[in-house]
């Protein structure tokens, strides 16, 4: 054969296969091995350890405690906990304050400068009352916490504890035929579910993202808190005596963000056996030393890339909402107002889910973002009711300073108990607000997969809220009887 | 290897090339052309995106776990009027498997043809990390070590000779602790050198190959050469062919590794057309 001149790419190719024939096939091994030997021995010439014996190893006796059977998960769950008791608490404050400088002092300053330059009311409220004030609340109730959650966050994760937890939720993730690492995701989705479904890209493979992507949303992020600690504090706070009531309250939230890992498991388990069938990717997690935090550092890159950026994504989409929300409580067709109307419309269905009408339209006008959602029921509750000397008019938002006045409105509005709790449970289970819609078709680039973590949850919270309220009547029915 | 010099006079560092750290300008990602591309390769949880961060100027999130430099990062810096483009890749422990990130590294290293490779290296690992060196320095021998974490080296009481490795590795290593900034300003400096060709390398090669795989491989990278004369790494090509991996020899059949004998003059192109596969 002559060699020389004749030689192709192909022939390159037979030469290989005839080689690996030859040399028996283990070559992979046979490479590694060579590679791991002088790696061995460049390593032993270079490294001089010190003569003492290992001593005690600090990472070590962490780690044996993070990630032990016993401990691991209370621990995970006293951290996380502590975590949000700290942004709950702490988040308190600075909300009052930037509400009462945005609402109290620079809303009042617009207007009159409204009027002043002889600015049309319809305009006037279709900015200043509408989205003016739209965005005014999702700043002050979302910055905060978000300011106070996601460097206490990265500061876990600059100590090295995330990988500890991902390590205790891997065989619970993998059982549901989904990737460890969607512990990570997961975890960051109660801080935001944007934020969560950006963070799905350290999971490889496709059909596994897309399953951390479609139930991130049963991490019940920030926006979604004030909602359940006030639901809880005036409805379910209040049926135990006063000393335990904030115990009692501060538990039934921890069981509802519970209950959405639960969900997290359950639908994760449901998908991997439909429509996303498929391997379970092994991965190799290698637990990384603990490494003091860089505390101004970490504040620092945390405020920049997550806070400031989730937020700007929700102002932006804060403000039409506000403006659709005015526009709603102030256009009229025949007698009543669009809102009115709509109310009257989703009502019926509202109460055969144990919520109503109010509750849903509040919902659809906040899907931008969930923090408005208790404003909007206010307002819009205050406004069908015919409640006079509360508020500041058609399509304002507002909140009240005790948490009585608010149950008295809410009572007013023909709410119960079962209300209370169907809003909580329907709050963990509906679609994901606009900018997470959003985030989860910028990162998948379909529709349909968008549309699916969309209307995946919002079914479940129908089904859910529907059991709950014919259980719920059933029990009630016997009792009475 | 380093050339430690060690000034006489404050004349002499006027001359000496750390001088120029000061000169550093971190242009982000604020670049449009470059005079060289380097590569930023390392096991996951190295301090990668530390050090990218630090040359660069941007704010990569960086975060104590694996794995977290998921797409590819570019940034840019300028260092004593030449440009370079800096590549983030992902973190690996081998490029030897077929896994997405693996792949994406390990043919940014090999199609791409960086100017430079630089590895940052866990100093406190460093056995498990040369595994990675190794085989990075088979594929291109235009690779300066950046052996970070010295810091926690030291806390841990193990000493590391650079010289001895840089000696056995036949690369530059440069001791640093990028979460400090300790070390950085040599890092740039050897990379410059690297770059524009100052620094000779005499990489190492595997060596515990048994015989009859060591003939195999010369037997094989031999044809390679006459086929794709200019290949610059037949030897790890013809390895890479003994162990049957598809994608290489997809490469020998549809003539992307031909055109890495084809030189270097539309290696931004192909550079740009990776960056799209990667991401």
């Amino acid at each position: 054969m002559d060699e020389m001149s004749e030689l192709t790419p192909d022939d390159i190719l037979k030469t290989a296969k005839s080689l690996r024939w030859e040399s028996g096939g283990n070559i992979h091994e046979r490479v590694v091995e060579a590679i791991y030997t002088d790696a061995a021995r460049i390593a032993e010439r270079a490294v001089t350890r010190p003569d003492e014996r290992p001593r005690f190893d600090l990472d070590r006796a962490i780690d044996r405690v993070v990630t032990s059977k016993i401990w691991g998960f209370p621990l995970m769950v006293f951290l996380f906990t502590l975590i949000f008791w700290i942004t709950i608490s702490g988040a308190n404050v600075p909300s009052k304050l930037i509400a009462s400088f945005l609402l109290d002092t620079i809303y009042p300053i617009l207007r009159d400068g409204a009027v002043e330059i002889g600015m049309p009311l319809w305009l006037s409220g279709l900015l200043i009352d509408g989205m003016y004030l739209a965005t005014a609340w999702v700043i002050s109730v979302m910055l905060p916490p978000m300011a106070i959650f996601f460097p206490l966050f990265t500061l876990l994760e600059d100590f090295g504890y995330l990988p500890r937890m991902a390590f205790n939720l891997d065989k619970i993730f993998k059982r549901t035929g989904a990737h460890g690492k969607q512990a990570l995701s997961m975890m960051m989705g109660f801080g935001c579910n944007a934020a969560g479904v950006i963070a799905t890209r350290i999971i490889d493979s496709p059909r596994e993202r897309l399953i951390a992507i479609i139930t991130n949303n049963f991490a019940l992020c920030n926006g979604r808190w004030p909602t359940q600690i006030l639901i809880a504090t005036i409805f379910i706070g209040t049926l135990v005596p006063a000393h335990l009531a904030g115990l009692i309250s501060a538990l039934s939230v921890i069981a509802i963000a519970l209950l959405g890992v639960f969900i997290t498991f359950a639908v994760s388990w449901f998908l991997s056996r439909t429509w996303l069938r498929g391997q379970v990717s092994t991965f190799s997690l290698e637990l990384p030393p603990y490494r003091p935090p860089r505390i101004l550092q970490t504040i620092y890159t945390s405020l920049i890339d997550r806070t400031i950026f989730v937020l700007w994504r929700a102002v932006v989409f804060a403000l039409p909402a506000g403006a659709l929300i005015w526009l709603s409580a102030n256009l009229h067709i025949g007698e009543l107002n669009i809102a009115e109307h709509l109310i009257d419309l989703l009502n019926p269905f509202g109460l055969f889910l144990g919520l109503n009408g109010v509750i849903l339209l509040a919902y659809v006008l906040a899907i931008p973002a969930n923090e408005i959602v208790i404003p909007t029921v206010l307002m819009l509750t205050v406004m069908v009711t015919g409640l006079h000397g509360l508020g500041a008019g058609a399509g304002v938002m507002f909140e009240l300073e005790s948490a009585s006045a608010t149950l008295s409105i809410l009572s007013s509005g023909g709410w119960t108990l079962l209300t209370a709790v169907n809003l909580m449970l329907f709050s963990l289970l509906h679609n994901p607000c606009s900018t997470t819609l959003f985030t989860i078709y910028k990162e998948t680039g379909s529709l349909k997969w968008t549309a699916v973590s969309g209307l995946l949850p919002l079914v479940l919270g129908f089904a859910v809220t529907f059991a709950v309220a014919q259980v719920w009547r059933l029990i009630a029915g016997i009792a009475g009887a | 290897m380093i050339s430690e010099k060690t000034p006489a006079s404050s004349a002499a560092c006027e001359t000496c090339p750390v001088h120029h750290a000061a000169y550093l300008l971190k242009l982000g990602v604020e670049m449009d052309e470059w005079d060289f591309v380097v590569a930023l390769a390392g096991n996951p949880n190295t301090g990668k995106s530390t050090v990218f961060n630090a040359l660069t100027g941007l704010r990569q999130h960086t975060g104590n776990w694996p794995g977290k430099t998921v797409t590819r990062a570019e940034g840019g810096f300028k260092y004593d009027g030449q440009t370079y483009k800096l590549v983030d890749l992902p973190g690996t422990y081998s490029l030897l498997s077929t896994a997405l990130d693996e792949e994406i590294a390990r043919d940014f290293i090999l199609f791409g043809r960086p100017d430079v490779t630089v590895i940052t290296v866990d100093a406190t690992r460093l056995e498990r990390n040369l595994n990675l060196v190794l085989q990075i320095l088979e594929i291109t021998e235009r690779v300066v070590i950046c052996l970070n974490l010295m810091d926690e080296a030291r806390r841990h009481g193990l000493q590391v000779d650079h010289r001895r490795l840089a000696r056995d590795l036949g690369v530059p290593v440069v001791p640093t602790a990028a979460r400090y900034g300790e070390g950085l300003d040599l890092l740039v400096q050897t990379i410059a050198e690297m770059a524009s060709g100052r620094i000779a390398n005499k990489p190492h090669r595997i060596q515990h190959l048994s015989p009859d795989l060591q003939q195999a491989v010369i037997k094989l990278s031999k044809q390679i050469e006459m086929v794709f004369p200019g290949v610059p790494n037949t030897r790890w090509v013809a390895l890479r062919l003994l162990d049957g991996d598809e994608r290489i020899a997809q490469a020998i059949t549809e003539g992307e590794l031909g055109d890495l004998s084809n030189g270097i003059q539309d290696r931004s192109e192909r550079i740009r057309d990776l960056g799209v596969e990667a991401v």
